[in-house]
């Protein structure tokens, strides 16, 4: 199925929820609004044409001037060989989205990344805790605006 | 040698007990095994069939610090590395030797000047014997470093001397 196709099914199906697509391109993705993502990734899921079986990557993206922050979900369905992301759009100073890692165990882990240097609060997550810093680092790196800390543990951070 | 010729029965060889103690030290080195990054990729050919480590007696890779004499710190040492590298370093029993294996572990190597969570060089952490450059070193210089960390065992004395008189060195 190409992502023409898909992205159709998903405006029949979704509406107004359906932000944006692009469909062109290296990374064809849609849009979806924040509160809608639960939903849609099921249908994703579930659905007889579609069956996306495999989310490949959870990513958090820093937008710091246009004070956003994205977050997008790569899948890929094994069973028919087609691909498609979902992003969410959500405000930089409260990045809260709802976890899917309910739909796709392979979440889990994505989201603690994500939350771990991009600052994204996954609503719902078992353990949304820190996985790559250690438990006590403070801040999230990978924001734009992140300051390094000068000494961790009374190593100096920067030489 | 005058003195003691033909007092001992052939077959003895007279020697310092220095020299037989680091002679017995340097043969049989183990290292532990603990490979942080891509450099442990290099270690583990070194001590496989073609380069051979156990040649040099440092072969037999230990899995705890507790039997282990040598730490060859192979990759990058993050933040949160680094506490545990000195758990384990102060578990290993004396004399024990560090070797800083890689660009990574010598200075913070490509993290230097723009990672985050990178400690600038594992000497800051805990005390390194042998630094190894190289990003990472090939099979041939782990094999140099540890004849230089043989070299450095081999000057060791158990003698008080000026230098360690009424101190206790820590190696």
């Amino acid at each position: 199925m190409t992502v023409l196709e898909i992205v159709d099914i998903l405006k029949h199906r979704f509406g107004a929820d359906l932000v944006g697509s692009v469909v062109e391109g290296t990374h064809p993705h849609v849009v979806v609004r924040a509160e809608k993502l639960v939903s849609v990734c099921e249908f994703l899921r579930d659905d007889e044409k579609l069956r996306f079986d495999l989310l490949r990557c959870v990513s958090g993206v820093d937008w710091m001037g246009k004070n956003l922050i994205e977050v997008s979900y790569d899948l890929i369905s094994i069973r028919f060989g087609h691909a498609l992301a979902v992003k969410v759009i959500l405000d930089r100073a409260k990045p809260q989205v709802e976890t899917v890692s309910g739909i796709w165990q392979a979440a889990n882990w994505h989201e603690r990344e994500a939350f771990d240097l991009v600052g994204v609060q996954f609503v719902g997550h078992t353990d949304l805790v820190r996985i790559l810093m250690p438990e006590d680092w403070v801040g999230h790196p990978l924001r734009k605006d992140y300051q390094d800390p000068v000494e961790y543990h009374g190593l100096k951070v920067k030489p | 040698m005058a003195l003691i010729e033909g007092i001992f029965e052939p077959g003895l060889a007279v020697t310092s007990v220095d020299w037989v103690l680091n002679w017995a030290r340097k043969r049989s080195i183990f290292p532990m095994t603990f490979g942080i990054a891509c450099c442990a990729i290099e270690m583990m050919a070194a001590g496989a069939s073609r380069f051979d480590l156990d040649r040099f007696g440092a072969g037999a890779f230990r899995a705890t610090p507790r039997q282990s004499d040598l730490m060859i710190v192979a990759g990058t040492v993050t933040f949160k590395m680094a506490d545990r590298i000195r758990r384990l370093w102060e578990q290993m029993a004396e004399p024990r030797y560090v070797m800083a294996m890689g660009a990574c572990s010598i200075s913070g190597g490509p993290y230097h000047l723009h990672g985050y969570h990178v400690v600038k060089g594992v000497d800051l952490v805990i005390p390194v014997d042998v630094y190894v450059p190289g990003c990472p070193p090939r099979p041939e210089a782990l094999i140099e470093g540890l004849i230089r960390l043989q070299e450095k065992i081999g000057t060791h004395t158990i003698a008080k001397t000026r230098d360690n008189f009424g101190l206790k060195k820590k190696l």
